[in-house]
């Protein structure tokens, strides 16, 4: 597939956005359980919900230059109920209110205590709101894989895999964007936050392995011989019918030889999992430099990554536009 | 199926336009190529909106292709002329820098200059004319100026077949005739892409093969119709005599030939002379000296009849001649049928031998003659039609030996097609298929008389100031007294058509006209005018010498410092590369802004069933200022007082040329015109009446056509059928009513061949062209190498190079259509996988092609398609940079490239040099050109310029053209 | 149940591009166009397209087919193309099985072109909405057209009429008859998308001569004696044995 940089923007943005937001409300609840001590509300769930905030209406704003027709994008919700991407649709801004709720009831000191839990626990509408954001970033992770992993032509794809790695590359940046935050605003929270991060990276680099692995091993079920209904082993194709190229020619490949892709990729595997995970640690202590390094490096790695995600994928229609002549 | 109306959704009622457009739909007939399809103009508002097949029209029947389809996009193209353009004072020939003028001075320009010539010799003015279908009226202007330098494209085209199957048969394939697919039981194509015929072939190859018939392709490449062959025989170029003279000789030798049809219908059974030693060796014994000079036949020649076993005047009733033997006359002459002159011409023609040179294999090439001649013998048709023969017979039943042939440029465009179309159209008459329900099927006003009777003038005294040419511009020689030579041999035209080098070129020679005149070889002209051909492209050899010979000036002499070919007018609708050489440029109209007529006299759309005429009628206003040619010529004859356009009194005689194709007739009072449909006052009238002022307004009401359907008793066997040939004479078709008898041994070839011998009282060639003339006419087909693999060194150069018509494209026209080019932007060479691989070449490489006479860069393409020995490229798809208004960097002049490069137009003679052409008939040998290819070396091409080589400098646009767009939704044109 | 389709018949399709510049014409000046062309008279010229002609070459030489091949929107019965779209701009008609865009609706986001396995789709550039063959459903229900021109463009224009139109559903039409008849297949039958358009492959025409049927009684060779029966006083049997 042709990787449109609008795409990789919003998926990573908004990945990081989900796990900046899963590492508050982490934190929240460790500190809810008084495993963590209290940060400073206003600072770290205020002011982290305003960074995931931005990050989201970024990525939001990214996906508007893939449309077509931007002016008309609210029509694209009609659909929930066949479409992944209508769901994605319906679920990023419901996600984005309740960041944003989130982050105005943290900003607030607003805690009224609503009920309260068996262990003294009490719950007020942070507590709510932050696990409605866990269910909703959980949700809009699955929205947004499965649009891709919902397409069984596109092998690479189609796999639980995509759903497990969208969860958890943008786990493991949205952790380490965490621990950097928290090296600003909460540096009591870092070596918890860098830790996780850690631990999802490795979580990540693992299924992420597994899906290279995997997608190295697909044997494509669509050839030639079925694209054009005719046995023999040997069918060429002459000409596709055109020579300037078409929307089929720009929109499914990623127009770059084999050296880019394979460059692409190690340049992704080292960015996003080893080199973060350097940092991660060594930054442990709160050295903000290093980690706000730890988080450039894997996002740099990560828009790497959904760009070798996207032109990895080979499209069966590919089989159709091969020659001119 | 149909659900009710109110299924139709969004998209129907989004078609409801706004109401004050105004739509409608007129009928006229297509020129995106010389097929002429009837179609339906759909307009909104006066703008072309959509063009469909007309489901009226005999010829396509509703059905319509990709060029026609495109017609919007040639009509709104921004390459069109809009203005009479002259070149700048100065200014290089080819630099493109014009003037406008006005359509007055243009023509006052024209009439001055070409007065003087006409005054002082006409012979100075040379009009050629390329793929256009109004040679009809080019023709007769040029004969009415008195110059004889005029021709078509025939004769860079595809004279070969005219020639070789008219020379034996009558008649041809070609616009003339073709292979009957509704009848047709098994179908050989030899040498064919795409055809004249392109849309009424493609729906007669589908309905034959879905009727089960079997389709063999015999070509060196495997594209469009022989994609769909039942069996491709890849075949070397220019070998196919070789094959059929193999596939004769197993069909003899086995005998599978239809001996009845033989003895009554040809001249297989008739005796020749064989005594070497006599004057009268190589040609039949008559019983009589013919009595008048005309073009037919007299029935005066001998059979030895098997019954009697003595000679008898051929077809005496109840007589039989033996095919094969030797005998003696009364007189001791030793005689021969010419059937077995035939048998011991291919005897060492066998299919061992021609595997040799064709690379086909033993077992294919029996194969196929027992196929052909099975499926002839065995399958035969008996339709319930009772006709007459020329003899007073009367036949119940037509009998048809359904084995179809159809063959064009593969078999024309090679210099030795002449001879190996001979060979064809006597296998086809072997079989006994010609004009029989099944096989081969003329079309009006074929048959003609063997040769057909126009002559050219003989003697160069017919070329008179202020005169007409005494006698056609084109003609068929028939014997050396034809010749249109001077005292000394030596030719009388430019392009040396009809003389000795090229006796039998009844096309002229094109090809060749530049280089002449440039040279001064025979003579310098004055004013070279080029209609509607691209001869500084596409259909000239040595493309980039040719483009400097219009730019050559002389550096010595009295007319130093001026060009060699001293004026150079260009009638072309469009921003072709040969406009750019122009003086003078006429912008024409296209075709759906002008009236035209696909006349009887030149080469009509005729149906197998009758004759069928057709004509244009213009659907949208002329655009800026263009001119029908025809509008030009009828300006410029009148005001030079040609006798056809004025009055004795010098008075213009047509209004326009509507007017003109109403009122003209060939003599005053004859009743023939360019027109056969409603004639006669009222429009009672075919073929020949009076002239009918509202003849016109009869075509557009009839779909712009017209179709008189013979009796089906005068549909088959025309040349033997006396109903039809009286009828055809009654009609003014023909002047004689005479059978026409197959050419099985050409006596018009002996008559050349004795005269090269030095026997007989006609007129002899020179005697540096004696030997040529001896070798290669031949009464009976034989099999030679072509000139050019004559002289060439096969080992350095070992694939033959060959074009092909790609479907979707019309020569150079159609890569200013924004549709078309998207399909074909530029071509590569396709070259067989292991041929390439062989040079190290891998898919998509840049590659050099080279022969003797040239290089050209592009790149290759591997195919399984391809003959090992053959590479090949699609036609006239590469492009001078910036020609046809693309833009400089568009891919037709960047990565396309055109063969023409590496093809010669002339090829060391025994003589000084001799044109590329069939010795025979002049015919431009395109296919000959051998190559090697290899991989364009490392530092050749710099990084980033990998474009194909030769580039020229790119054209710029004329004044007055259209600006192209760089974004075109439909007619909403939009700039970036 | 209407299902509308294309049957395309590879045994007599010639590659000739008719199909592709007629449907071209049709939806360019009609109700699904204009279909924009970029750089028309410049490099690389490109356009939007709902049907095009393809070749494949088949086997090595000198045993080679050449396939011409043209594809356009299959119309599938189970379109993946169609529950994925957001916006509901991509629809399957019920009454005839077509599947349509609705220009107005669509938002460009492309994501029905991934979720069709065949590249039948193509995003107008200019007007940045999904497009594709309607199989011309502006001319079969038109009812200002004779019954004759109420076909699609494409398969009017087919000089071999390789292109036949009707209602896969139907046992009786012409397509229905032609698919069972003449081995018609779906593309990439993988995927479950059953495509309404279906394909009919190459069929040959052989002929066997026998040995036995090239020479026969009537060879005119004999009627010219050159088949000549043995003299009279040629050997037989006859001289050299009694039985
Ligand atoms: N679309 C389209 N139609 C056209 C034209 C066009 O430009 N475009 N041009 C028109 C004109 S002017 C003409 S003359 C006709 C020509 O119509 P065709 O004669 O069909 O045209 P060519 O493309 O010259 O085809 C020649 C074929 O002969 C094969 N061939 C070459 N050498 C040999 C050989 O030695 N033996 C055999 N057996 N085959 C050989 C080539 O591979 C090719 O397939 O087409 C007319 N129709
Ligand atoms: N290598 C190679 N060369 C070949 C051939 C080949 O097979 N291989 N084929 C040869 C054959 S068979 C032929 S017939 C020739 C064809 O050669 P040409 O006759 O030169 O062919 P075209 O390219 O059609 O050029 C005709 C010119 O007519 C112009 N034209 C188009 N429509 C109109 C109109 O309505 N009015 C006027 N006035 N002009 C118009 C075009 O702009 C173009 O400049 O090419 C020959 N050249
Ligand atoms: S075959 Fe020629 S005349 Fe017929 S529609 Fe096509 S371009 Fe027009
Ligand atoms: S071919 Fe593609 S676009 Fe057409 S219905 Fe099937 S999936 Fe949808
Ligand atoms: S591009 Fe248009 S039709 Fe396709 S999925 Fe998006 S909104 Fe639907
Ligand atoms: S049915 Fe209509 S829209 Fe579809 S390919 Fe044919 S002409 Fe084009
Ligand atoms: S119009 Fe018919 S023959 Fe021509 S390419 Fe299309 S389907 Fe094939
Ligand atoms: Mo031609």
């Amino acid at each position: 597939m042709h990787p449109a940089f609008s795409v990789i923007l919003l998926t990573t943005l908004i990945g990081a956005a989900q796990g900046l937001f899963l590492a508050l409300f982490t934190a929240q609840s460790y500190a809810a359980f008084k495993l963590l001590p209290q940060p400073d509300a206003h600072a770290f769930y205020g002011q982290g919900s305003l960074l995931a905030l931005v990050l989201l209406v970024a990525g939001l704003g990214a996906s508007f230059f893939h449309l077509g027709h931007p002016e008309r994008a609210w029509r694209s919700a009609a659909m929930w109920r066949t479409s992944w991407l209508s769901r994605e649709v319906i679920v990023l801004p419901a996600f984005m209110g309740v960041v944003f709720l989130y982050g105005l009831a943290h900003w607030l000191n607003w805690h009224p205590v609503l009920t309260t839990l068996p262990g003294e626990l009490p719950v007020d509408p942070t507590a709510i709101l932050g696990v409605a954001g866990t269910l909703f970033a959980f949700a809009l992770f699955i929205c947004t894989a499965m649009i891709y992993a919902c397409l069984k032509f596109l092998s690479e794809w189609h796999s639980p895999l995509t759903v497990i790695n969208y969860i958890l590359l943008g786990g493991a940046s949205g952790f380490t964007l965490a621990a950097a935050f928290a090296s600003v605003t909460a540096p009591e929270l870092v070596s918890f936050l860098a830790g996780w991060a850690a631990i999802i990276t490795l979580l990540g680099w693992i299924g992420r392995s597994a899906s290279l692995y995997r997608n190295a091993r697909l044997k494509p079920k669509s050839s030639l011989q079925t694209a054009i209904g005719i046995k023999h082993p040997r069918i060429v194709q002459k000409t596709q019918g055109f020579m300037g190229g078409s929307f089929n020619t720009r929109e499914f490949f990623h127009g770059q030889p084999v050296a880019v892709l394979r460059a692409v990729k190690w340049f992704f595997v080292l960015a996003v999992f080893p080199l973060p995970l350097l940092l991660l640690l060594s930054g442990m202590q709160g050295r903000t430099g290093l980690l706000v390094a730890a988080f450039a490096v894997q996002y740099a790695g990560l828009l790497a990554e959904r760009w070798f995600f996207f032109a990895q994928a080979n499209h069966p229609q590919n089989l159709y536009y091969q020659s001119i002549a | 199926m149909c659900p009710p109306a109110q299924v139709v959704t969004y998209l129907m009622q989004s078609i409801k336009t706004p109401s004050p457009s105004i739509q409608e739909v007129k009928n006229t007939t297509c020129y995106m190529c010389a097929c002429r399809c009837g179609i339906r103009v759909h307009l909104r508002d006066g703008v072309v909106r959509y063009i469909d097949g007309n489901p009226d029209h005999p010829l396509n029947k509703g059905v319509i292709c990709a060029k026609g389809s495109s017609g919007i996009m040639k009509q709104y193209s921004p390459a069109r002329l809009l203005k009479p353009l002259k070149r700048k004072a100065g200014a290089e020939r080819g630099a493109g820098d014009f003037e406008e003028i006005s359509w007055d001075e243009a023509f006052a320009t024209l009439a001055e200059r070409l007065g003087k010539i006409r005054a002082t010799d006409p012979k100075k003015f040379a009009l050629f004319t390329g793929r256009d279908q109004m040679q009809a009226l080019t023709g007769m202007f040029a004969r009415q100026f008195g110059t004889p330098n005029y021709a078509a494209h025939g004769g860079f085209c595809s004279v070969n077949m005219a020639a070789g199957m008219i020379y034996t048969i009558g008649g041809s394939f070609w616009e003339f005739g073709g292979p009957d697919l509704d009848r047709a039981k098994l179908f050989v194509m030899i040498g064919t892409a795409e055809d004249h015929h392109s849309n009424p072939l493609k729906i007669a190859l589908s309905k034959f093969k879905r009727d089960g018939g079997r389709f063999i392709s015999i070509n060196p490449v495997r594209t469009g119709y022989s994609a769909i062959a039942d069996e491709w025989v890849p075949i070397r170029p220019g070998t196919d005599g070789a094959l059929l003279l193999a596939i004769i000789h197993e069909i003899i030798a086995t005998g599978l030939y239809d001996r009845d049809f033989l003895v009554k219908y040809s001249n297989a059974g008739q005796l020749i002379n064989v005594s070497e030693t006599n004057d009268e060796f190589g040609f039949f014994v008559r019983t009589e000296v013919p009595t008048e000079e005309a073009c037919y036949e007299p029935q005066d020649k001998l059979w030895w009849d098997r019954n009697t076993d003595h000679a008898v005047v051929t077809h005496t009733a109840g007589a039989d001649p033996y095919l094969l033997g030797e005998f003696k006359l009364q007189d001791g002459t030793p005689v021969k049928p010419a059937f077995q002159l035939l048998q011991e011409r291919v005897k060492d023609y066998t299919p061992e031998w021609a595997s040799q040179i064709t690379g086909i294999p033993v077992e294919v090439i029996r194969q196929l003659a027992h196929e052909m001649g099975v499926t002839a013998r065995d399958q035969k048709i008996e339709l319930p039609i009772a006709w007459t023969d020329s003899w007073g017979n009367e036949h119940d039943t037509v009998t048809g030996n359904p084995v179809a042939f159809h063959a064009m440029r593969g078999l024309a465009a090679h210099s030795n097609g002449f001879q190996t179309i001979r060979a064809l159209a006597i296998l086809m008459s072997l079989l006994g298929t010609i004009d029989r329900p099944g096989g081969f099927r003329h079309k009006a006003p074929f048959p003609r008389p063997i040769p057909p009777c126009a002559r050219t003038p003989n003697d160069p005294r017919a070329v008179q100031p202020n005169h007409p040419l005494d006698g056609m511009v084109l003609g068929w020689p028939s014997d050396p007294d034809d010749l249109f030579v001077n005292d000394d041999g030596s030719p009388v035209r430019l392009d040396k058509a009809f003389s000795w080098e090229y006796p039998l070129s009844v096309h002229g020679l094109m090809h060749n006209a530049i280089t002449n005149a440039w040279r001064g070889d025979p003579y310098r002209i004055d004013t070279l005018l080029i209609f509607m051909a691209n001869m500084s492209w596409n259909s000239t050899m040595n493309t980039a010498e040719v483009r400097q010979m219009l730019n050559d000036k002389d550096t010595e002499g009295p007319n130093a410092g001026e060009f060699k070919i001293p004026f150079l007018v260009v009638c072309d609708a469009f921003h072709s590369e040969m406009t750019a050489f122009a003086d003078l440029i006429l912008p024409d109209t296209t075709y759906l802004e002008r009236h035209d007529v696909m006349s009887m006299l030149d080469r009509p759309i005729s149906e197998f069933d009758g004759p069928v005429d057709s004509v244009r009628i213009p659907v949208v206003p002329v655009s800026g200022d263009c001119k029908p040619f025809q509008e030009v010529l009828i300006e410029i004859g009148t005001r030079l007082k040609l006798p056809a356009f004025v009055t004795k009194e010098g008075v213009r005689k047509f209004r326009d040329y509507p007017d003109f194709i109403i009122n003209y007739e060939t003599e005053p009072g004859s009743g023939i015109g360019f027109l056969a449909g409603w004639r006669g006052k009222g429009g009672e009238k075919f073929l020949r009446g009076e002239p009918n002022p509202n003849q016109w307004e009869m075509y557009a009401k009839n779909n712009c056509v017209f179709h008189y359907e013979l009796p089906k008793s005068y549909q088959y066997m025309r040349n033997w059928n006396k109903g039809y040939l009286e009828w055809s004479q009654r009609n003014r078709i023909t002047r004689y009513a005479e059978p026409i008898l197959i050419h099985i041994y050409s006596e018009v070839l002996q008559r050349f061949r004795s005269a090269a011998q030095g026997k007989g009282l006609t007129r002899k060639p020179p005697e540096h062209l004696k030997k040529r003339i001896d070798t290669y006419f031949d009464p009976l087909p034989f099999y030679y190498d072509s000139l050019e693999a004559q002289v060439t060194d096969k080992h350095k150069y070992p694939l033959a190079a060959v074009t092909q018509r790609p479907m979707a494209m019309y020569h150079s026209w159609d890569s200013q259509n924004a549709w078309l080019r998207q399909i074909h932007t530029h071509n590569y060479l396709y070259v067989n996988t292991r041929t390439a691989l062989q040079q190290g070449i891998a898919d998509g490489d840049w590659i050099w092609v080279e022969s003797q006479w040239g290089k050209v860069r592009c790149m290759a393409r591997h195919s399984e398609a391809v003959e090992p020995g053959t590479v090949w490229t699609w036609n006239a798809i590469g492009k001078a940079a910036g020609a046809w208004n693309l833009t400089p960097d568009a891919n037709e002049s960047q990565k396309g490239f055109l063969l023409n490069h590496l093809i010669s137009e002339e090829l060391p003679g025994a003589n000084g040099r001799i044109s590329n052409s069939d010795p025979i008939t002049g015919q431009a040998a395109w296919y000959d050109v051998r190559v090697r290819i290899y991989k364009v070396g490392a530092g050749e091409t710099a990084v980033g310029v990998q474009n194909t080589s030769p580039q020229f400098e790119p054209m710029k646009p004329y004044p007055g053209m259209k600006t192209r767009s760089s974004i075109l939704a439909f007619l909403g044109v939009k700039a970036k | 149940m209407t299902q509308l389709a294309l049957v395309i018949d590879l045994n007599v399709c010639v590659g000739c591009q008719a199909c592709v510049t007629s449907c071209k014409e049709w939806n360019t000046a009609g109700s699904a166009g204009p279909m924009v062309d970029q750089n028309p008279y410049g490099a690389d010229p490109t356009g939007t397209f709902f049907n095009r002609v393809q070749t494949f070459e088949v086997g090595e030489f000198p045993n080679t087919e050449t396939v011409h091949f043209p594809k356009s929107c299959l119309h599938c019965e189970d379109p993946p193309c169609v529950p994925v779209c957001p916006t509901g701009a991509s629809y399957k008609r019920k009454e005839d099985g077509i599947v349509l865009v609705d220009y107005d609706k669509c938002i460009g986001c492309k994501y029905c072109s991934w979720a069709c396995p065949y590249g039948a789709r193509e995003l107008d550039e200019q007007q940045q909405v999904m497009k594709k063959c309607t199989l011309c459903v502006d001319r079969i229900y038109d009812t200002s057209m004779t019954e004759d021109d109420r076909k699609p463009s494409c398969v009017k224009a087919c000089p071999t009429s390789a292109r036949l139109f009707g209602d896969i559903h139907d046992p009786q039409s012409a397509v229905s008859i032609a698919i069972r008849e003449s081995g018609g297949y779906p593309l990439m039958p993988e995927w479950g998308t059953h495509p309404a358009n279906h394909y009919l492959p190459r069929r040959k025409t052989r002929i066997k001569i026998h040995e036995d049927e090239l020479e026969r009684a009537d060879n005119p060779l004999k009627v010219d004696r050159q088949l000549p029966r043995p003299a009279m006083n040629e050997p037989t049997l006859d001289d050299v044995t009694t039985w």
